[in-house]
C-alpha cells in the first residue's frame, strides 16, 4: 500500500516496545509493523525475536504462517478477489482468471511497475453480494470485469 | 430535525453507503433540510442495501437500494416525511421479509445506533446483565444451561456445560474468548451483529464472566472485516466511559475488560485452539484435545471459548429467561437461528427464524430462488466444509440432528445457492483445495491428503480411470474423516463426498463427452 516508510532497527525498536505491555503481543506487532513499513522485514523479525525471547526460526515460524503477512515489498494498492463458494456460485472464479491472464499475473503477483498486487481472499462476508473484493481496504460487491479494470487503471495511477 | 438511517454494515458499504451518506448530507445542506444522519447496522435485507430508512410519526420508512443518483430524486419525492418514490418499501417493520422473523439475536441490529449506550439501554440493553448480578453465577450458569442454547460456531455443543467446566475450575486467572474468525463462506452474522450491535456481545462477554469468575475477555476478529474492528473498538471505548466496563462495574464488585484482536488471514484459526495459539502470539495450529480449553486454555488458564452469536444471544436469554428461549425450536435445537442467505439467490441476507423451518421453504419462499434466474440445484449449507445439498432434500428441516441424519451440518447457519450451472466435480476439488491452502499441517490425513484429493479430482474431471479413480477418493475422503486431528481434515469430505452422491452425473462428464 502506498506511503509505507522506510525500513529502520530503530523504528521497528519502538514499535515493538509500544506493544510488550499486552499478553501475547506478537500478532499486534506483526499488525503493526506491516502497517508501518508494508511488510515484515527480515531485521524486523530478528528485532521480534529478542525483545519476545524467543529463537529467530520460531519467530519466522509465525510470521510465514499467516496468510496476511508479506516478507517482502508489496504492490503500492492491494486488490483481494473473493474465490469462495458463495463468490463461484456467481461467476467469481472465471472473471477473476480472465482479469489475472489480462494482466498476466497469477495469483498473489504483483504488476511489473509495482502498482497493483492482486490476492486470492476466502470470504469477506459479503456473500449475499457476490461477487465481492476489497481494495485497499474498501469492501466492493457485485464486482464485474468493467469495475476489475477500472481499479487496475486507478491503481497505475 | 429529521432522523435518516444509512447503514455503515460492510455489505452497505460495498454497495456504497459511505458515498450515500455524503450525497444525502450534502444535498440536505444545499436545500436548507436539517438531518441527522446516524450511521446503523443492516436490518438483514441485504438485498436492499444500501436501505434509507426515515423516521416519521408512522414508523421507519424505506427506500432501497438507493444510489448517490437517486438522492436529488429522493428530496424531490420529499422521502423525509416518507413520500412516495420508486425506492420506497414502505415501513421496514411492516415488510414482509421482517415479518416472517422472530429475531432474538438481532432484535436490535439496524434499530438502533450501534455506538449509543443510551439507546442500547432503551432497548433493553444491559437488562440481562442486570438479572445476571441479582440471580448471582451459579443460577446464571443454570438458566444458560436450561435455555438449550448450543454454540453457534458450528460444533453445536451445549453453551451451558461449556460455561459450567470453567465456573467448576478453582478460583483464579481465567478467560472469555469471542471467537470472531467467522471464515466460513456465505456467513456474515457475526459480522453484522457486530457492526450494528456490538454492545449485545459485550454484554454476553460480561455475563460469561460474572458466571464463570474471569475479568479479562478477548475478542480475535478476523482480518478480512476492517469495519468490524473500528466499530466494535469504539463500542468498547463507549462501554468504558458509561461505565459498563472495567473496575466495579455499576458498583457491582465485577471487574472486566474486552480487548480486541485481529487475526492474520488464517481459516483455520477459527478452530478453537489453533485460536488461542495465535492469540498467544504462536502459529495457529491445532493443539490436541484434552485437555479442552475450559480446563487448560489462553496462557493455560480455564478458558470459555464461543462464537459471537451464541454469546450475543446470552443477554436475551438472561433478560427474558430460560424458558422463553428454550420454547423455541424442535427436538434439541432450541431457540432461534440466524440463517445467512447468500450465493446465487434472489434475497440474500439475515434470516432470523426459529429452528424447524424447511430448508427449501428458506431457498425458494425467503431467498425467492436463484438471482440468475434459472433452477436450483443445490445448496451448500455450513461453509465450506458442509455439504451440498440437492433440491430433492429441501424438505429437511433446519435442525442440527435433521442435517446430521443426512451427513450434512447446519454449521454457523449459512447457506449458499448455486443454479444449474454449477459444475459439482469442480466443487468437489475447490473443497479440496482449500482445505489444502488452509491446512495447519500438524496431522498427515489432512495435509497430505487434501493434496491427494485434489490431484484424484483433476484425474476424475479429465476422464482417467474415473471408476478406480472414484473409488480411491472415496478412500482419502474416509481416512481423513476418521484420521483427522480437527475438524478442517475431517470435515473437508463433506463437500466432495455429498457431490459425489447427490450429483454423481457430474465426475463422469469429460468421460461423456469422450464418448459423443
Ligand atoms: C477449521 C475450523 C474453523 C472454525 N472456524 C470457526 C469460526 O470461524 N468461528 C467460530 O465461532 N467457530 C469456528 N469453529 C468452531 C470452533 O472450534 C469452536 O467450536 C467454537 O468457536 C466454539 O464456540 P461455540 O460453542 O459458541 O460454537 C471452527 C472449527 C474448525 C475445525
Ligand atoms: S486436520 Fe488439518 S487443520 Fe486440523 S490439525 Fe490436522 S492438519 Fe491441522
Ligand atoms: S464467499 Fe465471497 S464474500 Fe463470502
Amino acid at each position: 500500500m502506498s506511503g509505507a516508510a522506510q525500513y529502520s532497527d530503530e523504528r521497528a525498536r519502538e514499535i515493538i516496545a509500544a506493544h510488550m505491555g499486552l499478553e501475547g503481543p506478537a500478532m499486534p506487532i506483526l499488525h503493526a509493523l506491516q502497517k508501518e513499513f508494508g511488510y515484515v522485514p527480515d531485521a524486523a523479525v530478528k528485532e521480534m525475536a529478542e525483545a519476545l525471547n524467543i529463537s529467530r526460526a520460531e519467530m519466522h515460524g509465525v510470521v510465514t504462517f499467516y496468510h496476511d503477512f508479506h516478507r517482502a515489498p508489496h504492490g503500492r494498492h492491494t486488490l483481494k478477489i473473493c474465490r469462495a463458494e458463495s463468490c463461484q456460485s456467481m461467476g467469481a472464479e472465471r472473471q477473476a482468471r480472465a482479469f489475472l491472464d489480462k494482466l498476466k499475473l497469477d495469483w498473489g503477483g504483483t504488476t511489473p511497475d509495482g502498482a497493483l498486487s492482486v490476492e486470492p481472499v476466502y470470504c469477506l462476508g459479503l456473500c449475499a453480494h457476490s461477487p465481492s473484493a476489497l481494495y485497499d481496504g474498501e469492501p466492493i460487491g457485485r464486482v464485474d470485469a468493467e469495475m476489475l479494470d477500472e481499479i487496475a487503471a486507478e491503481a497505475r495511477d | 430535525m429529521v432522523k435518516v438511517y444509512i447503514p455503515l454494515d460492510m455489505a452497505a458499504v460495498a454497495m456504497g453507503a459511505d458515498r450515500l451518506a455524503a450525497a444525502v448530507a450534502q444535498e440536505a445542506a444545499a436545500r436548507g433540510e436539517t438531518v441527522e444522519i446516524v450511521r446503523n447496522g443492516s436490518r438483514g435485507m441485504l438485498w436492499l442495501e444500501p436501505l434509507i430508512e426515515v423516521e416519521t410519526p408512522a414508523g421507519r420508512v424505506g427506500y432501497g437500494p438507493a444510489k448517490v443518483k437517486d438522492v436529488a430524486s429522493l428530496f424531490d419525492a420529499g422521502f423525509l416525511t416518507g413520500g412516495a418514490h420508486l425506492l420506497n418499501i414502505g415501513i421496514v417493520d411492516e415488510h414482509p421479509w421482517m415479518k416472517k422473523q422472530n429475531r432474538v439475536t438481532f432484535v436490535r441490529c439496524g434499530v438502533i445506533d450501534p455506538l449509543s449506550v443510551a439507546e442500547y439501554e432503551a432497548h433493553e440493553g444491559f437488562k440481562g446483565l442486570t438479572r445476571a448480578f441479582e440471580i448471582g453465577p451459579a443460577a446464571v450458569v443454570e438458566e444458560v444451561t436450561k435455555s438449550g442454547l448450543r454454540g453457534r460456531g458450528g460444533a453445536g455443543f451445549p453453551t451451558g456445560i461449556k460455561w459450567k467446566t470453567v465456573a467448576d475450575c478453582p478460583p483464579g486467572q481465567k478467560y472469555v474468548v469471542v471467537n470472531a474468525d467467522e471464515g466460513d463462506s456465505g456467513t456474515f452474522a457475526d459480522r453484522m451483529i457486530m457492526e450494528g450491535d456490538p454492545l449485545s456481545l459485550i454484554e454476553g462477554m460480561l455475563i460469561c464472566g460474572y458466571a464463570v469468575g474471569a475479568s479479562k475477555g478477548y475478542v480475535y476478529l478476523r482480518s478480512e472485516y476492517p469495519i468490524v474492528a473500528k466499530v466494535f473498538q469504539a463500542a468498547i471505548e463507549k462501554a468504558l466511559e458509561a461505565g459498563w466496563l472495567g473496575k466495579n462495574i455499576k458498583g457491582s464488585g465485577f471487574d472486566f475488560d474486552v480487548e480486541l484482536r485481529i487475526g492474520a488471514g488464517a481459516y483455520v484459526c477459527g478452530e478453537e485452539t489453533s485460536l488461542l495459539e495465535s492469540l498467544e502470539g504462536k502459529r495457529g495450529i491445532v493443539r490436541a484435545k484434552p485437555p479442552l480449553p475450559a480446563h487448560v486454555g489462553l496462557f493455560g488458564k480455564p478458558t470459555v471459548i464461543n462464537n459471537v452469536l451464541s454469546m450475543a444471544t446470552i443477554p436475551m436469554i438472561m433478560e427474558k429467561g430460560a424458558k422463553h428461549y428454550a420454547d423455541l425450536g424442535v427436538g434439541r435445537s432450541r431457540g432461534t437461528m440466524p440463517l445467512q442467505i447468500a450465493g446465487n439467490v434472489k434475497y440474500g441476507g439475515l434470516f432470523e427464524t426459529d429452528f424447524g423451518i424447511p430448508l427449501g421453504v428458506v431457498v425458494n419462499e425467503i431467498g425467492g430462488g436463484s438471482r440468475s434466474g434459472r433452477p436450483v440445484r443445490a445448496v451448500q449449507v455450513g461453509g465450506p466444509l458442509g455439504a451440498y445439498v440437492p433440491v430433492s432434500l429441501f424438505d429437511l428441516p433446519i435442525d442440527y440432528e435433521a442435517f446430521a441424519a443426512k451427513d450434512s451440518l447446519i454449521g454457523h447457519g449459512g447457506l449458499v445457492v448455486f443454479d444449474d450451472t454449477v459444475d459439482m466435480s469442480w466443487m468437489a476439488r475447490f473443497g479440496m483445495e482449500f482445505c489444502a491452502i488452509e491446512s495447519c499441517g500438524k496431522c498427515t490425513p489432512c495435509r497430505l491428503g487434501s493434496t491427494r484429493g485434489v490431484e484424484t479430482i483433476d484425474k476424475i474431471r479429465n476422464g482417467m480411470d474415473v471408476d478406480a479413480n472414484i473409488a480411491l477418493l472415496k478412500d482419502l475422503c474416509h481416512t481423513m474423516k476418521f484420521g483427522s486431528l480437527c475438524a478442517l481434515g475431517g470435515f473437508a469430505p463433506y463437500p466432495v463426498e455429498s457431490a459425489l452422491r447427490h450429483f454423481p452425473e457430474d465426475f463422469r462428464k469429460p468421460a461423456l463427452e469422450a464418448a459423443e
